[in-house]
């Protein structure tokens, strides 16, 4: 299933004082099976580009096509298209509002229409995937840590099976123990084959995780490419007020050390890369 | 979505108006009410409306907003005008329809009730239009301190207001972003019957409900934190002045009243 975003611009509150164009001609892909990386400085637009993708705002010009449907045009399902393209919001664990974890988790699966056996299965395979501690499924959701809640908050949003998921920064506020955690369950979810859009600050786990990455400034869609394509443009990215990976800051540095080491994506890649360099300086001398 | 509200929202251009003292602007919005009823004659309302005219004109506000204003009145005001049309006692009959009367008296009565409904929300719109809610509640809060000597808690009352006003769009903007959230879910406002539409409500209300306190615990303890202890002592960034413009705004609208009263 794949989202084609044609010319998509969006003004907020036009004709007002308050007026601000947030997205201007924006043109993208999101192909089936991307886990697409989208990053931006605050305000570039992100949040609004991700509201355009379920049909929560619709745009000003241009047009969304969902597996080639114009998602406003009119007669056209948004619930259904909403059960396809789920959507974890910013800090989502204050969206929880169930007697218990389990209620919570329900609810989109219940607005589905499932009932009985197939609501239960449905709940606790959501469940399962976020890997939270069993008990925690009959607690009341405000019982549980921030990090605890946002897992609820996201298995809430899986549980409605959609094919295509997104997430606006999903680790943003979580301790270092708690964004590892919740990356590794983004990267199992996109290996069960399900298409991911993620928004994030953390330029180390976009670099990690990441198949494709677009990068947004104030509206326009800046770049376009895998992680590597992009990090290998430092300078612009800084330049948009982004950083650059850690790995690849330390690539960087140690070039300018002398030592001859190509940009690397993960702690593994660039260990990797160190060793070999030193071999070989071994083996010159 | 719930954004759109815009009733006494305060427009952010730089005008006379807007540079105005807030304790005048409040008088002086208490004295336009009481101009709007002080007119017996539908004539007086001609200065009424040129007043307001004149105030929104300097203001830089478009005039479409002040009647936006009125939009959601529409229906109380319908109603006044049908009330005092068909039972007003009058002497003058102009139609007569079976039992229904109506009179010139209460036809005259009918358009003079609804334009003083009309003034007094335009009015009191022109104020919060022009006048951000934090330079309101503490015009108000100078305006009332003379009566903390009978132990009235004018600063208590003026900071609450403040931060009522100043949550509004801060509950509005999140009610939004949890309805959003909701709908994404599958969630559905909109249609069914009233219970299923109460009921619907639920999971954009608790969520709203236990964001506020939230908010309203961290404010306290902020709060706290920067040794607020009340209005006792305390010193203003801004201090009040008022301007040669206050004074021609105070004559123009003595002038008014003079003018309203004469008619």
């Amino acid at each position: 299933m794949s989202i084609r975003i044609e010319h998509m611009s969006h003004v907020y509150q036009p004709g007002s004082p308050f007026e601000a164009d947030a997205l201007e001609d924006i043109d993208l892909t999101i192909n089936d099976g991307d886990l697409l990386a989208l990053i931006g400085h605050t305000g570039s637009g992100k949040s609004t580009l991700a509201q355009h993708l379920n049909g929560l705002l619709t745009p000003t010009s241009g047009r969304v096509l969902v597996d080639g449907e114009d998602i406003n045009a009119k007669g056209a399902d948004r619930r259904a298209l909403r059960q396809r393209v789920g959507l974890l919001f910013q800090y989502a664990e204050y969206q929880l509002f169930e007697e218990t974890v389990y209620k919570d988790i329900a609810f989109g699966p219940k607005n589905q229409g499932l009932t009985g056996d197939e609501l239960d299965a449905r709940v606790r395979e959501a469940f399962a995937k976020v890997h939270l501690p069993a008990d925690t499924l009959e607690k009341s959701p405000f019982e549980l840590s921030g990090g605890q809640m946002r897992r609820v908050a996201l298995a809430g949003v899986v549980a409605m099976q959609p094919r295509v998921l997104v997430m606006d920064e999903p680790i943003a506020g979580l301790d270092p123990k708690g964004r590892d955690e919740l990356t590794e369950v983004i990267r199992e979810l996109h290996d069960g084959g399900v298409t991911i859009v993620l928004i994030s600050h953390n330029m180390d786990d976009v670099a990690r995780i990441a198949t494709r990455v677009a990068v947004l400034d104030k509206g326009h869609l800046a770049m376009l490419g895998t992680p590597r394509e992009i990090f290998a443009r430092g300078e612009e990215l800084e330049s948009m007020g982004l950083d650059v990976p850690q790995t690849i800051q330390l690539c960087r540095r140690l070039r300018e050390g002398g030592m001859g080491v190509p940009d690397c994506l993960t702690n593994e890649e660039l260990a990797a890369a160190i060793c070999e360099t030193l071999k070989g300086g071994a083996a010159d001398a | 979505m719930l954004k759109d509200i815009t009733l006494g929202q305060y427009y952010p251009v730089k005008s006379p108006v807007h540079n105005l003292d807030p304790r005048i602007k409040i008088i002086l919005t208490i004295a336009f009410i009481v101009a709007v009823f002080l007119g017996s004659s539908l004539w007086a309302f001609f200065p009424v409306a040129a007043y307001i005219i004149l105030a929104a004109l300097l203001a830089h506000l478009p005039l479409k907003l002040l009647l936006k204003g009125i939009k959601p009145l529409r229906i109380i005001l319908i109603f006044t005008f049908l009330l005092n049309l068909f039972f007003n006692a009058g002497e003058t009959v102009l139609v007569e329809v079976w039992k229904i009367r109506i009179t010139l008296e209460g036809l005259l009565t009918a358009i003079r009730f609804s334009m003083r409904l009309v003034f007094l929300v335009s009015g009191a719109s022109l104020l919060t239009l022009t006048t951000p809610p934090v330079v309101l509640t503490d015009g108000m809060e100078r305006l009332l301190s003379p009566l903390r000597k009978i132990g009235f808690p004018a600063h208590e009352l003026a900071m609450m207001m403040s931060i009522a006003l100043r949550f509004i769009p801060v509950l509005l903007e999140e009610a939004d972003k949890i309805m959003k959230a909701q709908m994404a879910r599958g969630a559905d406002f909109e249609s069914g019957n009233l219970i299923q539409r109460a009921k619907s409500m639920v999971p954009l209300l608790v969520p709203l409900f236990v964001s506020a306190f939230r908010r309203a615990g961290d404010l306290a303890m902020a709060m706290e934190a920067r040794c607020y202890h009340g209005g006792e002592g305390r010193t203003r960034l801004r201090v009040m002045k008022l301007t040669m413009n206050d004074l021609y705004a105070c004559l123009i609208t003595v002038a008014l009243m003079v003018v309203v009263a004469l008619i």
